[in-house]
């Protein structure tokens, strides 16, 4: 993949943008471009086919009319999924998470079925998790903690093949102790924030699946000092 | 006494705690202060206070106007500020979109003026369809309304349709980045140029009934009006010709409301301008990625200094994921400093925009850090509040 530029495919921003979602999207673009590595940014709107060719494909949160719409055209244009066989790197935040699993289940009791690409299923909780969420990252995935901010009402429930992506310290995720999913090169959270500008770890993780090498650190002052007052203000929120 | 305990209490300018008193009191209060009155309620994401202020000073024309001035636009607001002119004939009201669907049934509007519709503080507000659904349900029960409705705004146009009088208004401006999908059957929205219309269903752009057209307006009798406004930017000038159709709707001739309303230039402290050491700082309010997208146009003009400052309180939202959505990029080559008590926020994303800045928290000290001369000053809403009860203080 090194003799090429990294396509990476922001999945129906229109639809399933609505937190900030770009800006993952423009995290690991500028981390590749900054240490010389060649890759672009491919918009996927609504009623425009979904390339099968990507390397990264970031799908964002929405609302629940966008989210049924969003899973309507992916099995229309099943690039998403026919790029998952081929081993492409996948994050997929919030709604992606629910649209993944085999299943997701809304506060009216019907079952919408998912993709199929991760084994989950999900379910409306009794109440909307909001606010700053710590979790630590799950088999040594990556280092430092995970954080970002959460507002969901959905619970997710994993099966044996997929497993959490981090154990929650603060806040709800999934159900209260695991946050997001791992299953093969698909990572799925919880979190915005948007989450890879609050955690350069796990951006750097999904550039060195994607291109199948290993990236130097970069030091972000910015970065650090944010990491560093978020984690502050999600540990107030566990004293409270 | 209980607007002077309110302002010491720091709970705004004071317009809220004598309407809540009342509220308690007399449940009805806000139907029985309404009734006998010509009303036009004012509601949207962005543009709500200016176009109020705009509007209020059109209707001006034809007699003493009850309105909440200082953007305290919840029932209790409402309430305070019809208490306090009792005899005026006309009150015009901004609204909170969340509150309208309450303050509309029981003030029963004569107008109704329905702005925008864009994402907004999603952990507090709620997401923009179930705004839409809710707007969209009261205004087709209103008896005697005339919605004022900005066509180029599919979520608008969407909740305005049903109505039983509508007055379309062109105002050439929109955030597209919520209505990709259609809000009534869910289906793909697809533009050509200024037009749009539906994949599937029959929402489409409505004929407008009047065209803003740099800086001018054109009435629906085909007149063409120079707005010449005190105020900055495109939206402005959106907000000025929905104000205009309103007032002409209550009865104040076009050019009699353009002439009233083209003297707003300060909106509760916003686009005013305070002296600094030397700096002519600017106030620029923006809460929100459509607005603070409509701002960053604005100070597009000149290649001034900016400051930004951002907060990310209960009233701003916690949540400060929303400004991954705004176009920071369009300030690569200008000086910023970014400010607030999210500066290292904003810093990270201007980091990823790639737009050189320096971190300052206290926005004072920001406006001290550049150099003499003018200063473009962006603040969202608590942020924006501070800084203007500092700049009053000083």
């Amino acid at each position: 993949m090194s003799e090429s530029t990294v396509q990476i495919a922001l999945v129906l921003p229109d639809l399933l943008g609505t937190y900030g979602d770009f800006g993952n999207a423009v995290v690991l673009d500028k981390r590749m471009k900054w240490r010389g590595i060649s890759s672009e940014i491919v918009t996927v709107n609504f009623g425009e086919p979904v390339p099968e060719t990507c390397d990264i494909y970031v799908v964002g949160g929405g609302e629940d009319t966008a989210q049924t719409l969003a899973v309507r055209h992916l099995r229309e244009h099943p690039g998403l999924q026919r790029a998952v066989t081929r081993g492409a790197t996948v994050l997929g935040v919030c709604a992606g998470i629910q649209i993944f699993g085999e299943s997701f289940t809304r506060a009216d009791e019907i079952t919408h079925p998912g993709l199929g690409l991760i084994d989950s299923t999900s379910h409306a909780g009794g109440s909307r998790a909001i606010g700053e969420v710590l979790a630590k990252p799950a088999h040594g995935l990556f280092d430092g903690v995970l954080t970002g901010f959460e507002n969901h009402q959905g619970r997710t429930v994993l099966g044996p093949a997929a497993r959490p992506l981090a154990h929650v310290t603060v806040g709800t995720g999934n159900d209260g102790k695991n946050e997001g999913a791992v299953q093969g090169k698909i990572v799925c959270t919880y979190l915005h924030g948007p989450v890879l500008p609050r955690n350069p770890a796990l951006a750097d993780m999904l550039i060195e699946w994607a291109t199948g090498r290993k990236v130097e650190p970069l030091e972000l002052p910015a970065v650090t000092q944010m990491r560093a007052e978020r984690l502050k203000a999600a540990g107030q929120r566990a004293e409270v | 006494m209980s607007s002077k305990l309110s302002q010491k209490m720091g709970l705004g300018a004071g317009g809220m705690i004598g309407g809540r008193v009342a509220l308690k009191l007399d449940p009805q209060a806000l139907r029985r202060l309404a009734s006998g009155k010509h009303v036009a309620l004012v509601t949207g994401t962005n543009g709500k206070t200016t176009s109020t202020m705009m509007l209020a000073r059109a209707v001006g024309a034809l007699g003493e106007v009850a309105t909440n001035h200082s953007g305290a636009n919840m029932p209790d607001g409402h309430v305070t500020a019809l208490s306090k002119q009792p005899d005026a004939p006309y009150a015009v009201l901004e609204v909170d979109e969340g509150y309208f669907p309450a303050v509309a049934v029981a003030a029963q509007p004569s107008v109704a003026v329905l702005l925008n519709l864009s994402r907004d503080q999603l952990d507090r507000v709620g997401e923009v369809r179930t705004i839409e659904r809710s707007l969209r349900d009261v205004i087709s029960g209103l008896q005697n309304c005339t919605v004022i409705a900005n066509c180029d705004d599919v979520m608008v146009t969407s909740a305005a349709k049903d109505a039983r009088r509508v007055v379309w208004v062109a105002t050439g401006t929109g955030w597209h980045q919520d209505s990709a999908s259609c809000p009534r059957c869910g289906e793909p929205i697809r533009w050509q140029g200024e037009h749009w219309t539906c994949t599937h269903c029959d929402l489409a752009r409505p004929k407008p009934d009047w065209v803003t057209s740099n800086g001018h307006l054109i009435a629906p009798n085909a007149s063409k009006v120079e707005l010449k406004l005190r105020l900055p930017g495109v939206f402005n000038q959106a907000n000025a010709v929905m104000a205009t159709a309103a007032a002409t709707k209550l009865g104040v001739p076009i050019e009699e409301a353009v002439r009233r309303l083209r003297g707003v230039s300060n909106v509760a402290g916003r686009y005013r301008s305070i002296i600094r050491s030397g700096r002519a700082a600017r106030l620029l309010l923006s809460k929100n990625p459509a607005g603070w997208s409509e701002t960053l146009t604005v100070v597009k003009e000149a290649e001034h200094p900016a400051v930004l400052v951002i907060n990310a309180n209960e009233a701003d939202g916690r949540d400060l994921s929303w400004l991954w959505d705004v176009p920071f990029e369009r300030l690569r080559g200008r000086r910023v400093v970014a400010s607030g008590e999210r500066a290292t926020d904003l810093a990270v994303r201007l980091t990823y925009a790639e737009v050189e800045h320096t971190i300052v928290p206290d926005p004072m000290k920001a406006i001290d850090s550049l150099p003499i001369g003018p200063v473009e000053v962006i603040a969202n809403y608590t942020a924006f509040r501070d800084l203007n009860a500092r700049a009053a203080d000083e």
